[in-house]
């Protein structure tokens, strides 16, 4: 993987941009020091590192403009960075950088349960949006695995989902309006607690850009009750072919479940073995979850359990208590962890169409005999969004590049079928090189005219999102 | 012009040098766009209908009504309702797909399924240049590259020509039943739908027809409706006595309330809780509340400039029905109009896409 040479021009004004950053910051907000700029070397994809030329971490809106002023000025690349947890590479910095941190805007302006919805600052992270509510019987729906620890700023960047979107979609169908500082430093107000803007759809375009067109440091976000109850249920099949089937089959039926999780037999394997959560001997589990009272969630599991009935599944468990559904629930949540005893490992993050689930998954298995590594799937099999872990080890030389190649294969493989190289995690620098795989040089000239527009100097997280050689001329200005 | 296939379309714009006013069916244009009309009806189409997977691909000249009918025989739909507005804006036709996309055009149930951008995951289009693009795809979760579909959603074919769109579905619930609450003034009204909205019984449609009533859909299977029926008509007890009605969805919709009177329509975009004061403020001859105030619907007297009469509100107006030379869309700030600006200049330089028409 490569990246762009740091510029030479901006190294040689390392004293001054330091200086000019430290007269419009407080002494803690910026981080210039070797030692301490090392922590922002890398994201959650540490696979890649190289630490900035200086960090920042402003406290106010106005700091985040003034920021973006000297850096446009002086022609210095901005990295911005939520909590840090892509694993994409989205926050991976350069060396002549200035990463951008929002994690100290954690703050609620505003909660407003009539009209439904939480203006926060984006530092705060995506469970404590959720914290923050609760106690009035709402939540936040967004909920990616990193929910912890991710921030609102890094969920509107990458247009995050989570194991619920099924029901209650993506960030940006939660979003309802952001300010945003330009590249210029301009702070500009789009969308708010309304629906709508009055003219294009800019918020659409901004949610899901990956830092390319503006640091969000406001944002007002949708906020739904919580319902009343949820349980799953996990059913066991004879394999993968049939767990598809009746996922297909769920959806025809016209559930709606919360969520529809699949796990395939090396990821049972590898769970059981780590969580020991008393999960069935097969080749493919589903967990299904749905929600409602008691009496609504015991008719769609009756009615769950009829279409199972039709795919002779292996193992069918329902939730009776709540000590039941944290016990289903708890392979799912540890197979990550799971997978990490095991070894290295690469998560893909590949959208398919429900209907060509077997076939992928089948030639993901011949994929791993091909290529001499072991894969384990487990994901979202009610919209399809797929994440088969590639287990290698980082120590024997050539493994990493390995399972990166294989992972180039499943991606095309995914964009071959109908679907796409990412669902939820983004682009970044993990998949940048693999765009020509699903767009046309003018599919990435559209996208790229929009950051024309946002960004003229190419100065907002720069080297991501598209292969290098495609915005070569736009990055030399 | 008609082109019949994508190709023909580029060919066209690439040549094109006056303006054009880009028509799907003709029935939900709003604004002044003046040039040769461009009729994207020859791009029509369904090319995927996946029920299992719950997506539908088709040309953006597809008929609405062939799409319905289609989806309607495998028991389901497009989630967002969009309004028929043949009868208010004194049109004919048959709304296309592309038209729908080109408008966002979002009904009722916006409040619990999202409006029609949440449910466009992919589109091809045309530039004004000629350039052929497609984004998203037909898969339900996508964020790969930027997302040009939302942008495309509510351009009012301003930044392109749409060719195909791709939509995610939903099944069509067993049972949909429609509660009214009676006599309440417009302020309390939005109070009783916000509680509705509130609360974890999946509210489907909140509306206030002033005069009628205050009506909420609930949807699902039957024994879930019936007790959710029971729940929401407890929980709104101080309100009023919830009573059960025929289904009158559509005509919230499609704002048929306001059908064959004359006068401006204006369409307003809310902070729900300020609906009440809004409508007050701006003395208007009918209003409709929709999407809990959310969305509000007014007419109001020929030529009035609603937006200097009420100053400053939490959201803004569109003009969507009048003679008057009132811009159709409320004025943006300038940093965001000028950026609007820069994506018209990049996708259509020759500036001959509905020309005009988004200021």
């Amino acid at each position: 993987m490569d990246m762009p040479l740091p510029n030479p021009s901006v190294l040689a004004r390392r004293d001054r941009i330091l200086a000019r950053l430290a007269a419009v910051l407080p002494g803690d907000a910026l981080i210039s020091d070797p030692t301490e700029t090392r922590a922002y070397e890398c994201d959650a994809l540490t696979a890649y590192r190289c630490p900035p030329m200086a960090a920042v971490l402003p406290r106010t809106t106005q700091e985040v403009a003034a920021v973006l002023r000297i850096c446009h000025v002086e022609g210095v690349p901005v990295v911005p960075r939520g909590s840090g947890t892509s694993l994409a590479g989205g926050a991976l910095p350069t060396a002549d950088c200035v990463i951008l941190g929002i994690a100290r805007m954690t703050a609620v302006l505003e909660t407003d349960y009539g009209d439904r919805f939480i203006h926060v600052q984006t530092g705060r992270t995506n469970l404590s949006v959720t914290g923050a509510v609760e106690s009035e019987g709402f939540f936040y729906a967004p909920d990616p695995s990193s929910q912890l620890a991710c921030a609102i700023a890094g969920n509107i960047g990458m247009n995050s989902g989570g194991a619920h979107c099924l029901k209650y979609g993506v960030t940006t169908n939660n979003l309802l309006g952001v300010r945003i500082v330009t590249m210029a430093g301009e702070v500009l107000t789009i969308g708010g607690p309304w629906s709508d803007a009055p003219g294009l759809d800019l918020l659409g375009v901004i949610c899901g850009s990956e830092g390319q067109l503006g640091v969000v440091t406001e944002a007002w976000l949708r906020i739904l009750p919580k319902p009343e109850g949820a349980r799953p249920v996990l059913m066991g099949f004879a394999s993968n072919e049939v767990a598809g089937a009746c996922v297909s089959d769920i959806i025809k039926g016209g559930l709606l479940p919360v969520a529809i999780e699949f796990m395939d037999r090396p990821c049972i394997e590898a769970t059981e073995a780590f969580a020991k959560a008393g999960y069935p001997d097969c080749e493919a589990l589903l967990i299904v979850e749905v929600e409602g009272s008691p009496a609504e969630i015991d008719d769609q599991l009756a009615r769950i359990k009829s279409i199972a009935a039709r795919h002779a599944p292996v193992a069918y468990r329902e939730s009776r208590s709540e000590e039941e559904s944290k016990r289903i629930w708890l392979g799912r949540k540890s197979a990550f962890g799971a997978m990490g005893q095991m070894g290295d490992y690469i998560c893909l993050d590949g959208t398919i169409p429900v209907s060509e689930l077997s076939f992928v998954l089948r030639r993901i298995g011949e994929l791993a005999d091909q290529y001499g590594l072991r894969v384990a799937n487990v994901f979202h099999a009610g919209d399809g969004n797929m994440h088969p872990l590639i287990l290698f080890n980082a120590n024997r030389v050539g493994d990493l590049e390995k399972a990166e190649a294989m992972g180039a294969d499943i991606l095309r493989l995914c964009v071959d079928v109908g679907g796409c190289l990412t669902g939820e995690h983004g682009v970044g620098v993990e998949k940048r090189d693999l765009m020509h795989a699903q767009f046309t040089r003018d599919d990435m000239e559209a996208q790229l005219r929009v950051k024309d527009v946002f960004d003229p100097a190419w100065l907002l997280n720069p080297a991501k999102v598209f292969p290098l050689d495609v915005t070569a001329a736009r990055r030399a200005g | 012009m008609r082109p019949m296939t994508e190709a023909e379309l580029a060919d066209i714009l690439r040549g094109a040098i006056a303006p054009l006013v880009i028509r799907g069916g003709g029935t939900r244009g709003i604004g002044r766009a003046l040039g040769a009309v461009l009729d994207t009806g020859g791009l029509a189409g369904v090319r995927l209908y996946e029920p299992g997977a719950l997506t539908l691909v088709a040309g953006a000249g597809t008929p609405l009504a062939e799409v319905q009918a289609l989806l309607a025989a495998e028991g389901q739909r497009l989630p967002f309702e969009a309004p028929d507005l043949r009868g208010l804006l004194g049109r004919s036709g048959g709304s296309t797909l592309g038209g729908v996309v080109a408008a966002n055009a979002s009904g009722p149930r916006r409040v619990q399924a999202g409006a029609c951008r949440d449910s466009l995951i992919g589109v091809r289009f045309v530039d004004g240049a000629g350039m052929v693009v497609k984004n998203g795809g037909r898969v339900m979760k996508n964020v790969t590259g930027l997302d040009l579909s939302k942008l495309m959603a509510g351009s009012h074919g301003t930044l392109g020509v749409l060719t195909e769109v791709a939509f995610k579905l939903l099944p069509i619930p067993e049972v949909a039943v429609t509660l009214r609450l009676s006599g309440l003034s417009d302020a309390q009204a939005v109070l009783a739908l916000a509680a509705a909205l509130g609360s974890p019984f999946e509210v489907s449609g909140a509306a206030h027809w002033p005069g009628q009533g205050t009506f909420l859909r609930l949807e699902g299977f039957e024994t879930s409706v019936r007790y959710r029926v029971g729940q929401v008509s407890r929980h709104l007890a101080r309100f009023g006595t919830v009573d059960e009605v025929a289904d009158m969805w559509p005509k919230v919709r499609d704002v048929v309330p306001f059908d064959g009177q004359t006068g401006d329509v204006w369409r307003l975009a809310l902070r729900p809780s300020a609906a009440a004061d809004v409508v007050a403020r701006a003395r208007a001859e009918a209003a409709l509340y929709d999407w809990g105030g959310g969305l509000v619907w007014l007419l109001t007297e020929p030529g009035l400039d609603l937006r200097a009469r009420l100053g400053a509100i939490d959201g803004h107006a569109t003009l969507m029905r009048s003679d008057s030379t009132l811009p159709t869309f409320a004025p943006e700030a300038p940093g965001v109009a000028a950026l609007t600006k820069g994506l018209r200049g990049k996708f259509d330089p020759k500036g001959i896409l509905n020309s005009g028409l988004m200021g």
